[in-house]
């Protein structure tokens, strides 16, 4: 299926290359080059791209370019799922996954690529397999490894989880600190016209775990009020007919650190916008000037407080500069990508932040005839907007008593205002 | 290939630019950046006595690989380490050699003795690891070894192994298309394989190497679709992908009669004769050919089966395998069904964009066959700024498709705000798509053409261009209302600047020129004026409009003409000299021109029709969704085309399995009903081979057992069914680790035939024979037990997958027998027996757990742990719905009603519903819930009625009418029909008055999911004989000291349930009977009183769930 990988930089270098068959020039890459010219942000590349002789199918993380070819027909989601999945392990080996922690442990990162596909089909892509058979760098090794000049970072024993019915999860787990921990994250995607209404607005959470528990636990994790979910999507490690039937999630859970389960709120339950915005942001035709005015106000926050405020705004490309002043926070305005970005930080409900000014246009430039719009960031700790909670916890299957905790964690995801 | 050069100037580049190839390794960067000596501290590193200095150079190498540079130099000095006993050293020996063994291939050959040696190592990794090696280097003079290493991998005791083997297959088949027969005989051997580690990898080779070899899925269909939750995410996309085509060849379409309906053809049934292998069916169908039609169709369950057990991957965190699924339902499924496809399909478009890209492409072209399935979603396609491009025009085309009379208005007033995006493309997206919207939609054509008309006056030339020439299509429909933006668009040519809407401008005017007749002529004059520095489209549609005015004005446009047309005669372009020479003979009359110019009028004022706006992605489904040739709307390379559906469904008992199959415990169970004349004379020979082992170990006795392997001879038996029952039971679980090896199977094959021959003599010499060969087997199965290893495990796994599918009844060949045989024995057994019979039953389940950790060893920890987590997973199964269903149920009168409104929340209102019990006349399969409403508050309520009816899945509701008033401290009834589809999930929705709106559910106890039957009691024998086994629960109970009558636990069944009663000679046993209301499946209750309020329940309902839950609530209901 795929037959070849190149990563390229940014600036359209490509650093690394892996063949699953028999080599590919890269100057096949040369098609993706010419899209990527005409597209105007990387982001603008179309995914799959057709050239004479092979198909070019491409995702673009962390400032770079996976470029995949394939040769004959392959379903195109199952070729990006994968390469996302691929800059998932890097970054759940190196930290992030960026060109030059690629650069540094480019053996690794071949060594991984060599497992993760067979004859371009995927063969080990759970982050516990191959972390048994390939192991990720840690500063404690790398210093040992100096030290005695023994350089070991592939495993000497074999892999069980690829032979056992839970492939995610390793055997011979051992920990003397057994805990595990429930991050459930809540967005709220919102679309709010200019007068205020919410054109649509609907929640999206996930619960990422972070399990640390000797041997082979077998967990099960009920809600409160299941009822809210409305779609949801899981770990294949999750036991589907106990959620069928019993609205709860029961399961053997990878080591470490993975995403349970993604899930939708019901859209009847209406979503109260935890803030609401006041803006007016408007361009005069005489002289090449413009007024902005936003206010921001809590809304519906159940008594907590919403942190890490932001909003930040795509201006039209005549504007040229920016004077405003904020009564709380800072703001900062990008000359070169026309981006304002003003970072409030605490909402004070007794003070409300607002930003207030002229904005100067280019000269001679017609004004621009539509306005921006507004995106807002929030967080809001110790809270799931939707009023999820989770219930309880129960362990099967081994004796000791895991410490465990959940947290909740309420922020904007694609949080829009239009003016 | 071409890569050889890039390499060499590589090579050029990388030596002059002094750069280190290890630039990241700092520790050796220093000492051995040497440009000169290119590679030699390399070699001498490698040849070194230390590991340590060989690995760090491979990493060193293998780094420079990475970078695409060559080191294709240093085979010789790599090849030699490829012994190493290091498995690092050696893991990147296999790194190098993989990428340049095709280019060294002599040398490359030296290795290969390290991999044969290594096929045969005891660790099934290294195994696995140097099948892997070796069928990954691309040296055609291997090939046989290559064949020979597969083949023997296919065999291997290790799925592990057998997956690379899966694996190899490709390879080998990409290396030498010649082996292809030889492949595909390994292919079908790997896809009997039951583990689920092999399947995805398997269905992948055989989509690479055989894809037109469908037969070869017949066997194995069943079993993948059980499997198939269990496979890895990538093998499920593979196999989904792979049964949807096989479906397509081996099922009726189910929304067969609608398209016939929409046609009113007559197709025929001739059509199928090819079908030799049917001819006796097809001549059946010939002489029913009238009648077939008018059949309602009837899905095979095996369609079924695969429509049930891919649903659940809907939910997978794979988009890949969501999407799969996806294209399977839209493919396979009934209409009514496709709809859940499309939660799961807005789920993705959260991910990332490239995932949105390609789901949205497929929703596009979803929408347009399938409007309503994305409707309620519509808000999901709102287009915010932050999209890319590319994504948004892919949203506004989903906008566009889903867009109908009701909900328009709120499209286009979202359109409207695009429009002022800075996105210009994107702007011009949107004007199509309103143009669109106003050719499909009649109401809002003006508003949009008003709407489009003050576009017209934006800044933006290209938004304004893009409205001209949507203008244009849209006047086509209906000019004669319009002349006004005629003109004005008129006026616009002195303004617009692009060619196309000039052009398009132009066009309009020329064409309805007599709408406006007295400013065309005036923009030919101008546009006279500057033809010379016009585009070519615009100067051919200014000779088109000269033309038409010459002829229809040609008094006052006869000179402009000649003029235009003189201009165009001395054009650069030839095409506008053509033209012009054309247009000239045909409107200006000489005597050279023929008869032509009679018609010239009708040739160029003929009534153009409107043009149709239509989605690009029209008809774009004769491509399987989901996949890059869709994705292009192009046949890519290797691309399998999506066969039609078969207008008569092949032959359906190819998918039966005959020996050993997995499937086998789950139709003896259920009974599947294709189950054909032949194949179920085999299983009954089967059945005879395998018992006296069976009921050796069982300790069953000698004379049972001969009389039952008698049984077509029917000599009645005494437990004749029930036996047959457990018997196979069991006996299917035994087999499947008996199929483990070949030659078992063939020795099955040997008994078989003697079995037949020993039919013939007297039973009792072939009995002993029998058991004696059996011994023997057993002895052999145990060492066989004990080699193979955790493959076992898996089967387990998809064993209870398989048992728990339970596949819809009706009446079979085998069914019909046992029925018969039912009917002649006596009485059926009594509790006791069936009692132990059942405790057997379950030491069989246990005693496969614990044999498993044994067989395997290496994974011991694992394994016994699964197991053991399985069978409380069943357990869980079982308990887990107990918490489901209320346990309030207390028989105080025959109908008791359950609270769905209280008056505090209700803010006066109060409702109460019951379960009528009652026949929903509207639909059967429904269950009838009677509500009271009571109004206590003091004001009045109006229009209650109900709203946002949330359902799972295949549960439907038929509202109540309307309670148009209630007066205060009145009450009103009104009854709803609520289909739960047999089970006991919530129906949830909103009660409304003209105020208020309050969330309610209704949760049914199971006992009110049944409608009750009269059954003899001879009837009731017999079904409750065929529904023994894993249907059937017993549970013993003390009686209430209350209810120790006759009369007393009648009453209470019937409260918690509602069955009948059946009659009974005994006064000992009480029975009842019913049907669940959906499906219409069996329910049968018997309770038995002994002396001291001893008691024992037993429930036989072929679902299971029904079946468990009903105990429970009966039980509740005895001893309370």
């Amino acid at each position: 299926m795929i037959h070849s990988l190149f990563l390229i930089n940014h600036s359209g270098d490509i650093f690394l290359e892996k063949h699953w068959k028999s080599v590919i020039s890269r100057s096949v890459c040369d098609y993706f080059f010419e899209a990527k010219e005409k597209a105007a942000e990387p982001e603008n590349v179309a995914p799959v791209l057709q050239t004479p002789h092979h198909y070019l199918i491409t995702i673009y993380r962390g400032k770079l370019f996976f470029l995949s070819v394939v040769q004959t027909e392959a379903p195109p989601l199952f070729v990006i799922e994968f390469l996302h999945r691929v800059a998932d392990i890097f970054q759940d080996y190196f930290g992030e996954c960026s060109e030059s922690v690629i650069k540094d442990n480019v053996v690794t990162v071949y060594e991984l690529l060599e497992e993760m596909l067979d004859n371009g089909f995927p063969l080990a892509t759970e982050s516990n397999v191959l972390k048994e058979m390939i192991r990720p760098p840690t500063i404690l090794r790398s210093v040992v490894n100096t030290l005695t000049g023994t350089w070991s970072n592939v495993g000497d024993t074999l892999p069980t989880g690829q032979l056992s019915n839970i492939p995610w999860r390793r055997a011979g787990v051992k920990y003397t600190n057994n805990e595990a921990y429930f991050d459930v994250i809540e967005e709220i995607d919102a679309i709010v016209d200019k007068s205020g209404t919410t054109v649509c607005a609907e929640i999206q959470g996930v619960i990422e775990a972070c399990v640390r528990l000797t041997g082979m636990p077998d967990l099960t994790l009920s809600f409160m009020n299941p009822r809210l979910l409305d779609d949801v999507s899981f770990h294949p490690c999750v036991r589907f007919k106990r959620w069928e039937s019993e609205r709860a999630l029961s399961f053997i859970p990878p080591d470490g650190n993975f995403t349970l389960m993604n899930y939708h709120v019901s859209s009847q339950n209406l979503v109260a916008l935890p803030v609401y915005v006041k803006q007016s942001i408007s361009f005069f035709d005489s002289g090449p000037c413009g007024r902005l005015d936003i206010t921001v106000g809590p809304k519906q926050t159940m008594g907590k407080t919403v942190e890490a405020l932001m909003v930040t705004i795509h201006m039209p490309k005549a504007v040229l500069s920016a004077n405003l002043t904020a009564t709380q926070g800072s703001y900062t305005y990008d000359l070169a990508t026309k981006v304002l970005v003003w970072d409030i930080g605490k909402l004070n409900p007794q003070k409300l932040p607002n930003l207030k000014g002229s904005l100067s246009l280019q000269a001679g430039a017609p004004k621009p005839e539509d306005n921006p719009s507004l995106n807002i960031d929030l967080k809001i700790q110790q809270m799931a907007i939707s009023g999820l909670k989770v219930s309880r916890l129960e362990m099967f299957g081994e004796k000791y008593k895991p410490f465990k905790g959940v947290k909740y964690l309420t922020k904007a995801g694609k949080f829009q205002v239009r003016t | 290939m071409s890569a050889s050069s890039a390499f060499n100037e590589e090579k050029g580049g990388s030596s002059s630019v002094g750069e280190p190839e290890y630039g990241h390794d700092p520790a050796s960067g220093g000492i051995f950046s040497s440009d000169y000596k290119r590679h030699d501290d390399l070699k001498e590193m490698l040849d070194s006595n230390k590991d340590s200095l060989k690995l760090e150079a491979m990493k060193r190498i293998v780094a420079m690989i990475a970078r695409g540079k060559n080191a294709s130099d240093l085979f010789p000095a790599v090849v030699k380490n490829v012994a190493c006993k290091n498995i690092e050293v050696k893991k990147l020996v296999y790194v190098y050699l993989v990428r340049y063994a095709e280019e060294q291939q002599d040398l490359a050959l030296l290795s290969i003795s390290t991999f044969q040696r290594g096929l045969k190592d005891p660790n099934q990794l290294i195994r696995a690891s140097a099948l892997r090696v070796l069928s990954s280097i691309r040296v055609t003079i291997i090939v046989p070894i290559m064949m020979l290493a597969i083949k023997e991998a296919a065999s291997d005791m290790s799925p592990y192994v057998r997956k690379t083997a899966a694996h190899a297959i490709p390879k080998l088949y990409s290396l030498d298309p010649e082996q292809k027969d030889q492949l595909i005989e390994v292919i079908e051997k790997l896809l009997a394989d039951k583990t689920t580690l092999v399947a995805g990898s398997v269905v992948m080779a055989f989509e690479e190497v055989c894809p037109e070899r469908i037969d070869l899925i017949h066997k194995n269909y069943r079993k993948l679709c059980n499997l198939l939750i269990d496979v890895e995410e990538w093998g499920q996309v593979v196999i989904i992908n792979m049964l949807t085509r096989y479906a397509r060849t081996q099922f009726l379409n189910p929304n067969m009669n609608e398209s016939l309906l929409e046609e009113g053809s007559d197709k025929t049934f001739y059509g199928s004769d090819e079908d030799e292998d049917e001819e006796e069916e097809e001549k059946e169908k010939k002489a029913e050919a009238p009648m077939a039609k008018r059949k309602p169709y009837v899905m095979d369950p095996d369609h079924r089966l695969l429509l049930r057990n891919t649903k659940p991957l809907l939910q997978s965190r794979n988009a890949a395998v969501v999407m799969a699924v996806a294209q399977l339902y839209f493919h396979l499924a009934p209409k009514v069904e496709v709809g859940v496809i499309a939660k799961a399909l807005v789920r993705l478009l959260r991910s990332h964009s490239e995932v949105q890209y390609v789901v949205l492409q497929n929703v596009a072209t979803m929408s347009i066959k399938r409007r309503g399935m994305f409707e309620p979603y519509l808000k999901s396609f709102y287009i915010r700024s932050t999209d890319p491009t590319q994504i948004k025009v892919l949203k506004l085309e989903v906008l566009t498709n889903l867009a109908n009379e009701t909900n328009i208005s709120t499209i286009l007033r979202e359109f409207q705000t695009y429009i002022k995006s800075m996105d210009k493309d994107f702007v011009a997206a949107t004007i199509q798509a309103i143009g669109r919207c106003a050719t499909n939609i009649g109401e809002v054509r003006d508003t949009c053409l008003n709407g489009l008309v003050q576009l017209l006056s934006n800044r933006d030339e290209l938004v304004v261009a893009e409205s001209v020439v949507v203008i244009k299509k849209l006047l086509q429909m209906q000019p004669e209302k319009h002349s006004d933006i005629i003109k004005h668009m008129a006026k616009l040519t002195d303004n617009i600047q692009v060619p196309m809407a000039r052009a398009s401008i132009l066009w309009l005017i020329g064409e309805y020129c007599e709408h406006v007749p007295k400013i065309a002529p005036d923009v030919l004059r101008k546009m006279a004026k500057s033809f010379t520095n016009e585009e070519d489209i615009v100067k051919l549609q200014i000779i088109n409009l000269a033309a038409k005015l010459y002829l229809t004005n040609s008094k006052q446009t006869k000179l402009l003409t000649q003029y235009v047309l003189n201009l165009a005669k001395y054009d650069q372009n030839y095409d506008i000299r053509d033209r012009a020479r054309f247009i000239r003979q045909l409107i200006v009359p000489t005597e050279k021109s023929g008869a032509l110019s009679k018609y010239a009028k009708k040739l160029f004022l003929a009534l153009k029709p409107a043009p149709v706006l239509e989605s690009p992605f029209k008809d774009r489904d004769h491509f399987q969704l989901g996949s890059l040739s869709h994705l292009l709307n192009a046949k890519a390379g290797g691309y399998q085309e999506l066969p039609d559906w078969p207008e008569a469904a092949p032959d359906p008992s190819v998918r039966n399995v005959e020996v050993f199959a997995l499937l086998e415990r789950v139709t003896t169970l259920t009974s599947v009903p294709e189950w054909t004349k032949c194949s179920s004379r085999e299983k009954r020979k089967e059945k005879r081979v395998e018992k006296p082992f069976y009921s050796d170990s069982e300790g069953e006795s000698g004379p049972t057992e001969s009389a039952d392997s008698e049984s077509d001879s029917a000599s009645g038996s005494e437990m004749g069914s029930g036996l047959e029952e457990s018997g196979s039971g069991s006996e299917s679980e035994g087999s499947e680790e008996g199929s483990e090896s070949e030659e078992e199977e063939e020795e099955d094959e040997k008994d078989k035939k003697k079995i037949k021959k020993d039919l013939k003599k007297p039973v009792k010499e072939s009995e002993s024979e029998q058991s004696s060969e059996e011994e023997e087997r057993k002895h052999q199965r145990k060492s066989d037990q004990q080699k193979s290893d955790s493959e076992s495990e898996s089967d387990e796994e998809s064993d209870s997958e398989s048992s728990q599918s339970e596949s819809d009844d009706s009446d079979s060949e085998a069914d019909v027998k046992k029925k018969k045989k039912a009917a002649e024995s006596k009485p059926p057994p009594k509790p006791v027996k069936k009692d132990t019979k059942k405790e057997k039953k379950e030491m069989s389940l246990l005693d496969l757990d614990d044999f498993e950790p044994a067989a395997s060893p290496q994974v011991t920890p694992v394994n016994s742990f699964l197991s053991n987590s399985l069978v409380t997973d069943l357990e869980g199964l079982s308990l887990s719905d107990a918490v489901l269903s209320p346990a309030n149920i207390s028989p105080c009168s025959a109908l008791k009603s359950y609270e769905l409104l209280h008056r505090i929340r209700g803010e006066g209102l109060s409702v109460e519903y019951c379960f009528s019990r009652q026949p929903f006349s509207p639909d059967g399969n429904m269950v009838a819930v009677q509500m009271q409403f009571t109004n206590n508050a003091t004001s009045e309520a109006k229009n209650l009625h109900m709203e946002d009816v949330k359902l799972q899945s295949g549960m439907r509701v038929k509202e109540f009418p309307e309670i148009e008033l209630l007066p205060a401290g009145e009450t009103a009834t009104a009854v709803m029909g609520i289909d739960f589809c047999d089970s006991t999930q919530a129906a949830n929705f909103q009660l409304c008055t003209h105020t208020r709106k309050f969330f309610v559910s209704i949760q049914p106890p199971v006992g009110e999911l049944m409608r009750p039957v009269f059954l003899t009691e001879n009837e009731f024998k017999k079904e409750q004989g065929q529904l023994m086994g894993m249907n059937e629960i017993t549970e013993k109970l003390t009686l209430d000291a209350k209810c120790r009558n006759e009369h007393t636990i009648v009453q209470r069944v019937t409260t918690a349930a509602n069955l009948s009663r059946v009659p009974c000679g005994s006064d000992k046993e009480c029975r009842f009977a019913g049907r669940t209301v959906t499906s219409g499946s069996l329910v049968l209750a018997t309770v038995a009183t002994k002396e001291g309020g001893a008691a024992q329940l037993t429930v036989n309902c072929e679902k299971m769930v029904i079946g468990t839950m009903l105990v429970k609530d009966v039980l509740l209901a005895l001893t309370q």
